[in-house]
């Protein structure tokens, strides 16, 4: 296990290596003279070099990545260019609400996407399997967009059942008074894809030879589907939620746009929109190193889920 | 034997098709994609909706079908309809220019203004400016449509051309290859997203080239595998030994036998990116305002609702649910078609 782990990360070193070279090229390359985004509308020469200066964009390249690579280790990227905000309070401030609404919407989801799938994949072929077949096609094929307009309108202004936006300083009343709507929305639009997605995989199992034998032993349906398919179909759903975690921390865009959340998620797009390149960088490179990290567990978790599993 | 005189056996392509054909839901598929394409076709060539920029209509006219429904904002902006508030108040005896009002009333009169002709309803409403919103979608399927065939084709082909090279190559070429494909996974796609677009900027072409750049990960994956599978089959080891060069076993033998899979891959890249596009043009991150896609279509419609315009919100959406819904029972007949185990 613990030589297991060793070299797991010590093959996450090149792939960080080139996520730290992506974002270098881009933000330092591709992007143009930092400078000239900063000085603004109306450059003055002076300026301009003396905040070429600041940055060390006057340094050849491999100081920069030099500067760039103390930086991402340090956790000290300066500060906002927009705001004068030190960007690791930035990240530290915006998690907090990101969490609150997408580890409930992740929990809700999974265990409803499950439940249904595990339901549908029990009565294949039927009538109701196809009409819920047919019906996620269908609402999988509806923006996101027209979603979010659509539910905000009808439960919080038509309805008035939740407010139409905003956000407190206190967990509880986030919780029971903000999130509800959005995290609704959210389970609602991801629900339909990972239904499919489940129920593919429990026929993948349901067709296995080992479901027959604990059929022809006898066995209850309700122990069949519950002990012996969800046990063996849990390893694909596992690599699939898994895949999806790092998606907590980011957030959904459209969501925190719309419902005036202060998460990740809404600061990235602002970061994009102003030209925030330090506040862009550091999200990108530690949601990066977050992915690594996640995908390293979900493997040891197989070990629990599996237990044929070994660590080579 | 009769085969030796040309009774062909159908390859899978037509195999395919002809078990494509059989399948209604398919054809139904197929008419409406084709029905897309082609109005996408007419509108950029100016044959249909060229006038989509006509203010044709008052401002949010009533759909066809709702005729004479109560619509404050349409009254409103119709000719004819403004009414003073209260009786016209004389000033004539105060105001000093008082003596040339009779000259004024005539010329007004010499003038002849022309009061434009705007309709109370259009076929399926209007918007803000009394443009008609079923011309508008049929406009905006261009710029919608086009990045996602444009930014698909690219995904698919970087993807299928790594795949190839790193699947048939192996060694040094798949490890540089794995790394980047690594290195690019390990940022979450909407971040990635994000982060070209902050340095490449905006503009249609850009966000073509953001989704091409950023979406083949998934095609190249399946091809890897693909070519690792087929580089030591029989027909690869045949054409080995009578001397075929490296490209044309990569791109005559090997990928006509697995450009089933960049089909079905490519088709839903082509969804994927139709309804990116129209999330990042929402941001502000996609094509600019001024040029009208489904995506700044339904941002222009997202404050439409709570007036009670619902039809450009409910048009254009639908248009775009309907041609995604198209495309993905599409592909998955596709699928099935193109399995040579069911055949």
């Amino acid at each position: 296990m613990g030589t297991y782990l060793a070299r797991r990360l010590w093959q996450t070193i090149p792939t960080l290596g080139g996520v730290i070279l992506l974002v270098f090229i881009l933000f330092n390359w591709v992007g143009g003279d930092p400078a000239l985004v900063l000085a603004g509308k109306v450059p003055d020469p002076a300026q301009i070099e003396n905040i070429r200066r600041q940055l060390g964009v006057d340094q050849p390249w491999w100081v920069q990545l030099w500067i760039f690579v103390t930086q991402v280790f340090t956790f000290d990227f300066g500060r906002s260019w927009s705001t004068n905000q030190l960007v690791s309070d930035v990240i530290l401030t915006r998690i907090g609400p990101t969490l609150t609404i997408m580890v409930p919407m992740l929990l809700l989801e999974t265990l409803l996407a499950v439940t249904l799938a595990l339901l549908v994949a029990y009565v294949r072929g039927s009538l109701t399997d196809r009409a819920v077949m047919i019906v996620t096609t269908v609402a999988m094929s509806i923006s996101f967009l027209v979603y979010i307009i659509v539910f905000q309108w009808l439960f919080g202004y038509r309805l008035t059942w939740f407010p139409v936006q905003g956000w407190s300083g206190d967990l509880w009343t986030n919780l029971s008074k903000y999130a509800p709507l959005p995290v609704m929305l959210g389970v609602f639009v991801s629900l339909a894809p990972s239904l499919r997605l489940y129920r593919s995989f429990f026929l993948d199992e349901i067709g296995s030879d080992y479901v027959r034998t604990a059929r022809a032993k006898g066995l209850t349906e309700p122990r069949v589907m519950l002990v012996h398919v969800l046990r063996n179909a849990l390893i694909p759903i596992l690599t699939y939620v898994g895949i999806s975690l790092p998606g907590l921390f980011v957030g959904s865009f459209l969501l925190e746009m719309f419902f005036s959340i202060p998460g990740l998620g809404r600061e990235v797009i602002d970061s994009v929109n102003r030209s925030d390149f330090p506040v862009i960088k550091a999200i990108t490179v530690y949601l990066a190193m977050a992915t690594m990290l996640v995908n390293l567990l979900v493997d040891v978790l197989y070990r629990y889920a599996d237990p044929r599993v070994t660590f080579k | 034997m009769a085969a030796s005189e040309g009774a062909r056996s159908p390859g899978l392509w037509r195999l395919a098709w002809r078990r494509l054909r059989q399948d209604k839901v398919a054809v139904v598929c197929m008419l409406i994609v084709a029905a897309y394409l082609l109005a996408m076709l007419g509108s950029a060539t100016g044959l249909i909706a060229a006038d989509w920029e006509n203010e044709d209509g008052v401002s949010y006219a009533n759909p066809a079908f709702l005729e004479g429904a109560a619509n404050l904002e349409a009254d409103a902006s119709a000719p004819g309809q403004r009414k003073s508030a209260g009786p016209p108040v004389d000033l004539s005896d105060i105001d000093p220019l008082a003596p040339r009002y009779d000259e004024w009333r005539a010329r007004t009169q010499a003038a002849g203004t022309v009061l434009p002709q705007r309709r109370e309803t259009l076929p399926l409403g209007g918007d803000q400016w009394g443009r008609d919103v079923l011309k508008k979608t049929i406009k905006g399927s261009e710029v919608s449509i086009l990045v996602g065939l444009a930014a698909a084709l690219i995904a698919a082909s970087i993807g299928t051309l790594l795949g190839a090279l790193a699947g048939y190559w192996g060694g040094r070429v798949n490890d540089l290859l794995e790394w980047i494909y690594n290195v690019l996974t390990s940022i979450p796609y909407v971040l990635l997203i994000l982060a070209f677009a902050a340095v490449l900027g905006r503009g249609v072409l850009t966000i073509v080239l953001i989704l091409g750049l950023t979406g083949w990960t998934g095609v190249y994956r399946l091809m890897r595998g693909e070519y690792l599978k087929h580089r030591e089959r029989e027909y690869v080891l045949a054409a080995r030994a009578i001397g075929v060069s490296h490209v044309e076993r990569m791109f005559g033998h090997i990928l006509p036998n697995t450009s089933h899979i960049v089909l079905v891959q490519f088709s839903l890249l082509v969804v994927g990116f139709i309804k990116t596009e129209v999330i990042l043009s929402f941001l502000g991150l996609g094509v600019p305002v001024d040029v009208v896609s489904w995506g700044t279509i339904l941002s222009e419609a997202q404050n439409e609702l709570v007036m009670g315009k619902w039809w450009q919100l409910t048009v254009a959406g639908a248009a775009m649910a309907i041609l995604v819904t198209a495309v993905s029972l599409l592909t998955d007949s596709m699928r099935d078609a193109l399995d040579p185990k069911l055949r």
